[in-house]
């Protein structure tokens, strides 16, 4: 193994001819790898990598070394506490929430095309901000502990990071707004039934697995397969665009900053949960 | 016969509960409240449904958990989905 660099929330590291990035946030309050400023800016230091080649990588793993799971996304305490401080200063927290979502915009569609195989180890709490960065992957292998969720509309909002088109690009629409609609979580078992999840294994063996995928996709020639991703795999752009128009519109909504209240001061053991 | 039933699927769902969270089984009753008998957090209770669900071959939304604190609701929610 060969690191290319640590940092407070991800390592980025080369095994054989596999680039792997393992979340590990472990700051107070981040339960599992919520995804805040330090994040972004480590994500967009892989981001920065893989559009320099990658060094030479033939596929890219993510997975999290965090016992509860892959990622519970979007940092809210951070979210909200930013909210707060932009209205307080005068300033347009619609600006400042446009800028945070064109950056992770940019770097998820870096990982979603760059030419090379890429594969989501996850297990776990696998929700909102965590399952869009696992949707940005060809494939995707969960072991049985696995849960997916998008629960924005829980906070007054819709996914910001391109889950929903991405999701809709996997699967049928319908299966989309059941859980966008809803809100609830989908077990590995059902995800793998509706073909969002390609392999099904056993609790732990994920990272296991997914550097076998890794490997094979590796085994072809590297054009082909760029040639193959490219077209088998476009970003869905418009769709990526309205996403983020109605996320920050509905940013600015005092449902959204009274739903984030609620959720970052509660010390209940049953959180505040429409 | 509904009865009886409904004892053997809480049994199993408390004895499924117990082992997930290293309690001994003896020490749940259905009525007993889940989060404060277990001593687990919401992430937690994710955790206890994903095994509920893989244990009985059934999926419960988690919006119909609101509400429910017991073993013996939830065994309702599995019942009800069990057909």
């Amino acid at each position: 193994m060969t690191t290319v660099f640590t940092g407070e929330t991800l390592t980025l590291a080369h095994v054989g001819s596999t680039l792997e990035v393992t979340l590990h946030r472990s700051v107070p309050g981040a339960a599992c790898n919520e995804i805040g400023e330090q994040s972004l800016v480590e994500l967009e230091r892989v981001a920065a990598y893989l559009r320099e080649g990658a060094g030479g990588a033939r596929a890219l793993l993510f997975s999290s070394s965090v016992p509860r799971g892959f990622c519970a996304g979007a940092d809210l305490r951070a979210l909200y506490y930013g909210l707060v401080a932009k209205r307080d200063a005068g300033d347009s927290p619609e600006v400042a929430v446009r800028a945070f979502i064109d950056r992770i915009h940019a770097v998820f569609d870096t990982f979603d095309a760059v030419p090379i195989t890429t594969i989501a180890a996850v297990h776990g709490v696998v929700f909102g901000g965590g399952f869009e960065l696992a949707l940005t992957c060809d494939v995707i292998v969960a072991d049985k502990t696995a849960r997916f969720c998008f629960p924005e509309l829980r906070l007054g909002l819709v996914p910001g990071f391109g889950g929903i088109p991405r999701l809709a690009r996997d699967v049928g629409n319908g299966v989309v707004r059941d859980l966008l609609f809803t809100g609830r979580s989908l077990n590995a078992q059902r995800a793998h039934a509706l073909g969002l999840v390609s392999q099904l294994v056993a609790q732990g063996e994920a990272p296991f697995v997914a550097r076998k995928v890794a490997e094979q996709a590796a085994r072809f020639d590297p054009e082909t397969s760029a040639a193959a991703k490219a077209f088998a795999k476009p970003l869905p752009t418009e769709w990526l665009a309205r996403e983020k128009d109605t996320f920050c519109r509905l940013f600015t909504s005092p449902v959204v900053e009274a739903a984030l209240r609620k959720f970052v001061t509660s010390t209940d053991a049953r959180p505040y949960l429409p | 016969m509904t009865q009886t039933q409904t004892s053997e699927l809480e049994t199993r769902l408390l004895t499924l509960a117990a082992h997930r969270f290293g309690k001994s089984v003896a020490s749940l009753q259905p009525s007993d409240d889940v989060f404060e008998k277990l001593g687990i957090d919401s992430m937690q209770a994710m955790e206890l449904l994903t095994e509920i669900e893989g244990a009985f071959g059934v999926e419960i939304p988690d919006y119909e958990l609101q509400g429910v604190t017991t073993f013996a609701g939830i065994a309702a929610l599995v019942r009800r989905r069990l057909g």
